[in-house]
């Protein structure tokens, strides 16, 4: 959790840049995350506020989008494509390994705290299926081998 | 002097091209070699990603897939030399017009997009007035290459008549499809014929501001998109005097949050103005009310950045391509368990079994072909018996199915059509804004009443079909209205999937 003494000045730095934005909230939100690792609670407030939207508006916005998070993710993102060029190629079975490998389901975060397992649908690698995103970085033709050789090398 | 091309897309790097870019170094350092390394984008050729290419006697030759203990062979040659990469059979049956550019030149130099032929669209548009513009694309017979095939012409005409002193330009580069890219490979391999595109709509309709509207699965394009943005401005291609004109021309790159459904250009808006994701209702049009309620353009980034090359060409030289009424040229995205997966722009009218066996060689397991997916999630199966279809917005409408953005997945004799079918309903049931009940409900309804089928309940199928007639026809957008497509398309063609379960039960 960010000090809520740190929180404020830093959000408030993130909404003067953006003022004068056209639609900004979502530009907004992004860069609390970005900054936070998350949006936090103590957040949205602040950002309603700033907006001239009720607390329940912002937070409807926040919830609305898959992206944006409540709370700390693990200390990596492992994002793996489910839609249908990568279940053409096998990714249905290559993700059950992986949750079992992990010990997680969909949404879940290792118990070390060390990987957050989030679905996405298309990275746009769908002729270099089954693909992937590990903390922002892409990987096409995942396999289990592959999938070993990225997650061992991670803190 | 050594000249190597390795491309920065992001299908290239997935498969190791940093790597490869690495190992070149090393391996150039070590022979003493004066290495000239230009990231380039993709040739659209991603089976044989990294692809390098190595200027022999001025001539561009192929080398690929490469990996970093390969790169030796770009200095001596070996088995993945493949020769000139113009020669290729992939890039020779192509007419790429709005590709030209992309895997040719380094994407950010401003000077290599000005010497194959950038700007000369905005040029000749900057001496037309705005009707004309208009009235140029609306004789290419370009149609919203995003899928639903609606004239740009038409859709420019109506913002460009529209009253209002602030009109805008949003470019949908929200492209959630599964099996399409080509948005993602202009935005890194040409986003200045982008940039171009949509300075031409905002002069031709009398817009000042344009947003594009990316997604956050895009980080390597949002990248290259940002400092091409920065560069355009500096060069004064958007700006308060565009190419000193003294008409003006600005632009921003936003980003989506992970909601599919922001890819419908209503619910694209409300993101846009900081809101859930939620469709409205059409009327009123986006091309009146729009953006903030004000007249606004909504074009897909292929739409947009096919303009430049409309208006360089002249709109016969397009509308001379193509058949019926889809004209000119579609990038095809081949991809899913297929061979040579990648980019391919041609004319309108190939064959889906051209597409798929000559072009795509198949299936990548070697298993035979069960079905084609065409048009991304929300478009129909279609199978081997099918392949006499001609690529085109018509004929594909004639058989219940539709061209979309132009993805096309291929599935091999394994795929089990029941857990497709089931997967769409999953997928509208996840991405759902929840505007309207026939979406929102329906698609839970269908995940269940597919699970009841996998059970072994026949009875169930009539309730499927009947749910999905009231998804086509109750829904506000294509995601509920669209769904249908791939569900009844799976059980109208494989009807045997569908019964399995139920053979299995007795």
């Amino acid at each position: 959790m960010p000090d809520s003494a740190d929180l404020e000045p830093r959000v408030r730095e993130i909404l003067d840049a953006h003022s004068g934005v056209e639609g900004a909230l979502l530009p907004i939100l992004h860069a609390v995350q970005d900054a936070f690792g998350y949006v936090p609670e103590e957040a949205l407030p602040l950002i309603a506020a700033d907006q001239t939207l009720s607390k329940a508006e912002a937070y409807g916005v926040l919830t609305f989008y898959h992206d944006f998070r409540t709370r700390p993710a693990g200390r990596h993102v492992l994002k793996l494509c489910r839609a249908e060029a990568c279940k053409a190629m096998g990714a249905d079975r290559l993700h059950t390994q992986i949750r079992t490998k992990l010990g997680i389901d969909w949404h879940g975060t290792t118990a070390d705290g060390r990987i957050t397992l989030e679905p996405v649908f298309c990275l746009g690698l769908c002729a270099n299926g089954p693909s992937a995103m590990i903390d922002g970085r892409v990987v096409g033709r995942l396999d289990t081998a592959k999938f070993d050789a990225i997650v061992g090398g991670l803190e | 002097m050594m000249k190597v091309w390795i491309p920065r897309d992001a299908a290239a790097r997935a498969l190791g091209a940093e790597e490869v870019v690495a190992a070149l170094r090393a391996e150039a350092r070590r022979r003493g070699a004066d290495l000239t390394l230009v990231r380039n984008g993709s040739r659209g050729m991603l089976w044989l990603e990294p692809l390098a290419e190595v200027e022999i006697d001025g001539i561009r030759h192929a080398f690929g897939p490469m990996t970093p203990e390969t790169v030796g062979q770009l200095f001596d040659g070996g088995a993945l030399a493949l020769g000139p990469t113009e020669d290729l059979p992939w890039m020779k049956a192509q007419t790429r017009l709005t590709f030209a550019r992309v895997g040719v030149i380094d994407p950010l130099s401003f000077a290599e997009f000005r010497s194959h032929g950038g700007l000369a669209g905005l040029t000749r548009a900057l001496a037309m007035d705005g009707a004309a513009v208009v009235a140029e694309v609306t004789a290419s017979g370009l149609r919203g290459r995003g899928g639903a095939g609606f004239p740009t012409g038409i859709k420019w005409k109506t913002v460009h008549d529209a009253a209002g002193a602030r009109k805008y330009i949003v470019c949908n580069a929200d492209e959630g499809d599964s099996a399409t890219f080509a948005d993602r490979m202009i935005m890194e391999g040409d986003p200045f014929t982008l940039i171009e595109g949509m300075v031409i709509a905002g002069l031709a309709v009398g817009a000042t501001t344009g947003f594009i509207y990316s997604r956050s699965e895009y980080p390597d394009a949002n990248a290259a998109m940002a400092e091409a943005l920065q560069i355009a401005r500096d060069e004064g291609l958007i700006g308060p005097s565009v190419l000193g004109s003294g008409r003006a021309f600005d632009l921003d790159l936003r980003i989506g949050a992970g909601a599919y459904v922001c890819g419908e250009e209503t619910a694209l808006l409300n993101s846009l103005e900081g809101k859930r994701g939620v469709v409205r209702a059409k009327p009123p049009l986006p091309a009146l009310q729009g953006f903030m309620g004000r007249p606004t353009v909504v074009n897909n980034v292929i739409s947009l950045a096919s303009v430049p090359a409309i208006l360089a060409q002249g709109a016969a030289a397009y509308a001379a391509l193509g058949i019926g009424r889809s004209k000119g040229t579609i990038p095809l995205q081949i991809a899913g368990n297929v061979r040579r997966g990648g980019l391919f722009e041609a004319a309108f009218g190939l064959s889906l079994g051209q597409i798929v066996n000559e072009i795509g060689g198949g299936t990548a397991s070697g298993r035979p072909v069960k079905a084609v997916q065409v048009g991304g999630p929300l478009g129909a199966y279609l199978t081997p018996g099918q392949f006499d279809l001609p690529f085109g917005y018509e004929e594909y409408a004639g058989q219940d199915a539709l061209i979309g953005h132009a993805g096309l997945t291929v599935f091999d004799d394994s795929t089990d059509m029941l857990e497709m079918a089931r997967f769409a309903m999953e997928f509208c049931a996840i991405e759902s804004c929840g505007k309207c009940t026939p979406c929102r409900i329906g698609a839970v309804r269908g995940v269940e009443t597919l699970d009841r089928i996998a059970r072994g309940d026949a009875d169930a199928i009539s309730l499927l079909t009947d749910l999905c007639a009231t998804m086509k026809a109750g829904s506000l957008c294509a995601l509920g209205g669209f769904t249908p497509y791939p569900v009844l398309s799976a059980l109208t063609h494989f009807p045997g999937d569908f019964l399995r379960a139920r053979e299995a039960a007795e």
